[in-house]
């Protein structure tokens, strides 16, 4: 029989390899590699014995089709017992949010006490198939009985069926990029090219100033088999409002405000996060880092509020959970674009938009800029899409004991920017907790939504030739 | 705030006065025209509009502190429509209407001529005259929207672009694309127009942000024209470079002599000559490009003013106000909304019924007995549907989400929740009263019951119903998805909460409407079906199908009258001439229905059946006179009376009998007005588009020669030729006239 148990799930503790930029030292890898980083980084890190591990769920969004269930892969390469079963989710770029949220609903439902969730993004290497009639073609050749019929199905290839398939860039349902997308968001609400610049600029900054301050605790370092160790993120690159005002919009030309500077770049890196039972972890002698309390997933249109997420879903886990913002000490949202982060601001500072698009009375309100993002974000410490998630509920659980706070809130954006992945935005709201050794309870809820393909089409058109670039 | 915004605000000016269509702001040294009709949901190039126009025009110019402009519509989906029709209309004589032309062009010379660049923000439609001062400006932004469209449909109206457009556009798209688009008419959207290089520049549309997404959106289009201005008067913004190789090869002369060539014997081939307009575009622009601009120009305002004057621009601007009339829904708004469809019979019909409803946001559901029909069906819907993603008017996701509208079924199940059933099931009383008990046993009270039947009287099938109030005929035309009008008929019975919301379904599925009084055949069927017995006789008399085609295309019917009865159907052709024969009597007689049901057993069904007059083979353009038919025709062979079977006779006895059955119908109350009566004809039968329908044309050519000629047949053929006693009556009293 089936029994709800309404007990305290806690966040035992997180941990992620360094968020490097695509095409940099992780760049011979597999996918696999990086998540089996970050699984023997927690095993190392939190010393729980592989054998009470009851379930672990990894993230993924760009496949690789040789490890289709990369959290197996990952898990089974990291050292943990082929008893444990592993499974895969995906959800753009809140793919380890589910990942999480999924491991909440294990330990809620008595399946399982303990539970590894996380998720990986690698880059560097994308899956570029044959087009459709070159597969056609092979998968006919295979048949073939007779020379006669293999020459006939070779002859059959011109120039077209050479060309290659990349992953769509664009979402599936409206063939809009997620760049273009955002600069139209951020068109809508009127965010100036200078915000944009300004907000990212103060994103490198402040996670400069993490670094430098030894506040990324989360970060285990890699060694890069046969090369060198890796111990730190490096995207973070702090220039100035007039190194970044001379790139040209990168989506929409040639009047458009979203560059390559205020976007989050194309990234490589895994995280990883160890869930309890409260009762466990505590019988198991931790101290867990938060409680995660609760969680929403919202969605909208995806063409005009693809990256409308956080300010939809925000609102509705406080009420759920009967709080206000100003019960809020520390804010996490992931930056797909400082556009994106602004029209979010703007949105939720406005009571047309709350009134007209919302079905609110008033305004949602804006969360005070203090207490926002302030060890860097997605902008400057990179955005490996499904590691993400885990990444911002370490941090705010991270943030809560440093700062000394109770409740913390994360938010992310996700769409659907390749095939397989859904159509809408999704935001999902969670919350955990901190705060054991002073006995508070802290909480942090989980707000999600969407991802990022946006520079990724910058950086793969530039490696195509022509003849390619024209399939966009 | 830095120093330059700071300016900005300080430097804004809004000037307004008393005018009330055109308004300017002036925002640090840009100026921002604004255009506004506040009497109308467009703007259009009337006299008020111009003249505010050149007030404006003349206040910026005259602002030194002002170095560039932006021209920009206030109105969401409207930049400028074109011209005010009205306008020309009124003028009277081709000379006042050339100095209307001339006037338009010494106007735009003065945009193009403008020693600060002026920038076009255009989004919404921008046709005719709108085209016409866009393409004056310097530079054009368009925004992505989809009811931007970009197009010179004078052509249309009989008349040619009447200010610079045979002069400027040639020279920006090329001479190819301007010949193919004011000869044409159609419009092109923002990103064609890119490519053509008929745009420089598209804007994005926007979703809600602290305003409504029309708002923002056009906000958006301004800031970013003003920018472009700015840059233009800066010289930062390159201007947008020619296409030169097409360029390179026009400046040949043989070259463009070809093109002239090629496209005068494309226009004769189909006008026939019969609409003067585009002969006269051909030669403004080649009176502008081999003579110079001062012929050119000249050219294209004396044509102007000609071609206002003729009867066929006359006609056709009679047909343009026609359908915007057969656009409105007489019969007010009706109680309910139609939120569920349900259509019985999944044929061509029905399928073609149910791809323009569920296109439309209509829960559509398609009924049909078996799964081969049904699935035959569907796929046609999916078709259409995937021809427009091949089109890329609509996209692929767009196409899956509109077909999760559409339920295929073999039951009744989900009909408790229709608000309106159309059947369209095969012409036979019997089936259909047996469909309308089945159907009247599921749905609920509310529920419209619609029969889609070309000839069957609507009170014949309604008396079999429960609740004849809620019954109305719904008569489509195949291919359903390409043919505008929809003929609905009221009984006595029908009410007018049940037409209204006919109507409504109608509009929403984009049809031109017109409402008829019942009657066997109503209007469309019932003015077809006499010159279709005239065609039969025709042939008997020995004109083979292919002359018999040549001489109605001679007249202007877009489709010949033999390959007419092919694509309708030579079986629903001797269906409907027996029934009407029967209810009309000797009147409707001609040709003998025996030849139409010969061809029938034989199996030579029209296009549908492969063989009818003609032979149809699949990927053949190319039609044969089907040879079999010759040994037929011969059986029924009938001698020609000379005194009436000379071409033109043979014409005439075509078209009086059509003409006189459409004023017969008029008089007996069948139809409403004349004006319905135009747009039945030209938009449902294909009525020559040059005359204006029958009525206008009763009107042009005159109802005393047209009564003359049918007493001429009438001595030879008897009473199908005898005139109406109200065509007798307008032949009477010249200042009669069915149209004002």
């Amino acid at each position: 029989t089936f029994v709800f148990r309404m007990f305290n799930i806690v966040l035992v503790d997180g941990v992620r390899t360094p968020f490097l930029l695509s095409g940099t030292s992780y760049s011979d890898l597999m996918p696999h590699d990086l998540g089996r980083g970050a699984l023997q980084g927690l095993l190392n890190r939190t010393g729980v014995p592989k054998e009470i591990v009851d379930h672990i769920i990894y993230g993924i969004v760009i496949q690789e089709v040789k490890t289709s269930n990369v959290a197996r892969e990952a898990a089974l390469g990291a050292g943990f017992s082929d008893k444990t079963p592993a499974h895969t989710v995906t959800m753009a770029c809140i793919s380890s949010n589910q990942a999480m949220t999924s491991a909440v609903g294990l330990i809620a439902a008595g399946q399982c006490d303990v539970v590894v969730a996380g998720g990986v993004e690698f880059m560097s290497d994308v899956p570029i198939r044959h087009s459709r009639k070159m597969r056609k073609t092979m998968l006919s050749l295979n048949k073939a009985k007779t020379l006669g019929q293999r020459l006939s199905l070779l002859g059959s290839i011109r120039m077209g069926h050479l060309m290659p398939e990349l992953p769509a860039v664009a979402e599936f349902s409206t063939a809009e990029s997620m760049g273009h997308s955002a600069d139209r968001l951020a068109a809508a609400f009127g965010v100036t090219r200078v915000e944009q610049d300004e907000y990212a600029l103060r994103s490198h900054r402040l996670a400069k100033k993490a670094q430098d301050e030894g506040l990324l605790s989360d970060i285990i370092s890699f060694q890069v088999p046969g090369k060198n160790i890796i111990s730190a993120d490096n995207g973070i690159r702090p220039t100035s409002m007039e190194q970044m005002g001379k790139l040209k919009p990168a989506f929409v030309k040639p009047h458009g405000t979203v560059t390559a500077a205020n976007s989050s770049f194309l990234t490589d890196g895994a995280s990883a996060v160890l869930i309890m039972s409260e009762e466990k972890a505590l019988a198991l002698g931790y101290k867990p880092k938060a409680y995660l309390r609760d969680f929403v997933y919202v969605s909208q249109d995806p063409k005009d509020q693809l990256l409308l997420g956080p300010t939809y879903a925000t609102p509705k886990v406080l009420e759920k959970s009967g709080l206000t913002m100003e019960d809020i000490d520390v804010f996490e949202f992931h930056e797909a674009f400082a556009g994106q982060i602004v029209a979010n601001l703007k949105a939720m500072d406005s009571d047309w938009f709350a009134q007209n698009c919302m079905g609110r009375k008033s305004k949602v309100g804006v969360p005070p800029m203090e207490k926002f993002n302030t060890w860097g974000g997605s902008l400057s410490l990179g955005h490996p899409f499904a590691a993400t998630g885990c990444r911002l509920v370490t941090t705010v659980a991270h943030r809560l004991q440093k700062e000394g706070g109770q409740y913390g809130v994360v938010a992310a954006c996700a769409a659907g920017g390749q095939v397989f992945l859904p159509k809408y935005t999704y935001a999902q709201l969670a919350r955990a907790d901190t705060e054991y050794s002073r006995g508070a309870t802290v909480q942090v809820f989980l707000v999600h939504s969407f991802g990022l393909f946006s520079v990724h089409v910058l950086c793969m058109k530039m490696t195509m030739c022509k003849s390619v670039q024209k399939h966009f | 705030m830095n120093q330059k915004t700071q300016v900005q605000i300080q430097c804004t000016t809004i000037v307004s006065l008393t005018r009330t269509h055109v308004s300017y702001e002036i925002k640090d040294d840009v100026a921002i025209i604004r255009i506004n009709d506040p009497n109308s949901k467009v703007n259009t190039l009337s006299v008020q509009l111009q003249q505010e126009m050149t007030e404006v025009m003349n206040e910026v110019l005259g602002n030194e502190a002002v170095k560039s402009a932006v021209l920009i519509s206030s109105k969401p989906g409207c930049f400028i429509a074109g011209a005010d029709i009205n306008m020309i209309q009124a003028c009277g004589t081709a000379e006042k209407v050339s100095s209307l032309s001339s006037e338009g062009q010494k106007m735009f010379e003065r945009v193009e001529k403008s020693p600060i660049p002026i920038v076009a923000a255009i989004n919404g439609s921008c046709l005719g005259g709108g085209l016409e001062f866009a393409i004056a400006c310097r530079y054009r932004i368009a925004t992505k929207n989809k009811k931007t469209v970009l197009g010179t449909p004078e052509v249309m109206l009989g008349l040619l672009p009447g200010a610079g457009g045979t002069q400027r556009l040639p020279k920006m798209v090329g001479l190819p694309s301007a010949f193919d688009m004011m000869l044409t008419g159609r419009n092109i959207r923002a990103d064609k127009a890119k490519k053509m290089g008929l745009v420089d520049q598209l804007v994005d549309t926007l979703g809600p942000g602290l305003k409504g997404p029309e708002e923002r959106t056009i906000e958006y289009l301004e800031e970013v024209a003003v920018g472009v201005a700015r840059g233009l008067a800066d010289k930062k913004v390159p201007m947008t470079k020619t296409k030169k190789i097409q360029e390179y090869v026009m400046g040949f002369e043989f070259v463009r002599n070809q093109v002239y060539k090629t496209v005068n014997n494309k226009v004769m081939k189909q006008t026939k000559g019969l609409y003067p307009a585009p002969m006269k575009i051909i030669e403004c622009v080649k009176a502008g490009i081999e003579q110079g601009p001062d012929a050119g120009y000249l050219a294209e305002s004396q044509n102007f003013g000609k071609l206002a004057m003729t009867s066929e621009s006359r006609a056709l601007i009679g047909l343009y106000h026609g359908q915007v009339a057969c656009k409105k829904n007489r019969f007010g708004v009706p109680d309910r909304e139609v939120k569920t469809l349900a259509i019985l019979g999944a044929g061509l019909m029905g399928a073609g019924i149910a791809q323009v409803t569920v296109d439309k946001g209509v829960n559509t559901i398609l009924k049909d007995t078996t799964v081969e029909g049904l699935s035959r069906g569907q796929q046609q819907v999916y078709k259409g549907l995937n021809d427009r993603v091949k089109k890329r008017s609509l996209t692929s996701f767009e196409r899956d989400s509109i077909l999760s509208k559409l339920t295929g079924q073999l039951d009744y199940g989900g009909f408790e929740k229709a608000d309106m059933v159309v059947e369209a099931v095969f012409e036979d009383l019997n089936i259909k009263h047996a469909v309308l008990k089945e159907v009247e046993a599921v749905i609920p009270p509310h529920c419209i019951f619609a029969t889609n039947t070309s000839a069957l009287p609507i009170k014949d099938i309604a008396a079999a119903s429960k609740r004849p109030d809620k019954v109305i005929g719904m008569h489509y035309f195949s291919p359903v998805d390409k043919m505008q009008l929809l003929e609905i008929i009221t009984t006595d019975k029908t009410s007018r909460d049940t037409t209204a919301s006919a109507v409504a379904v109608g509009l929403k599925q984009g049809k031109v409407i017109i409402v008829v009084g019942d009657g066997p055949g109503f209007y469309t069927t019932r003015c077809l079906a006499p010159m279709l017995a005239e065609a039969v006789r025709v042939l008997q008399e020995g004109v083979d199908p292919k002359k018999l085609d040549t001489l109605t295309t001679g007249f202007g019917f877009p489709v010949g009258a033999a390959t007419l009865a092919d694509e309708v159907g030579i079986d629903v052709a001797a269906h409907v001439a027996e029934d009407l024969g029967k209810a009309f009597g000797s009147r409707f007689g001609g040709g003998n229905v025996e030849l139409l049901k010969t061809m029938v057993e034989k199996g030579f069904k029209g296009r549908k059946s492969g063989k009818g007059c003609y032979i149809y083979q699949p990927g053949l353009k190319r039609k044969d006179i089907n040879p079999e038919i010759e040994e037929i025709l011969e059986r029924f062979k009938m001698t020609p009376h000379p005194t009436v079977s000379s071409d033109s006779d043979v014409q005439y006895r075509l078209v009086t009998r059509f003409v006189n059955e459409a004023v017969l119908c008029l008089q007996e109350g069948i139809l409403n007005n004349p004006v319905e009566g135009d747009i039945g004809a030209v938009f449902g039968l294909g009525f020559p588009p040059c005359l204006g329908g029958p009525f206008r044309y009763v009107d042009s050519f005159g109802a005393d020669k047209i009564v003359e000629k049918m007493r001429r047949f009438e001595d030879v053929y008897g009473n199908q030729f005898t005139p109406c006693q109200l065509l007798l009556d307008h032949a009477k009293d010249p200042s009669k006239r069915f149209h004002k």
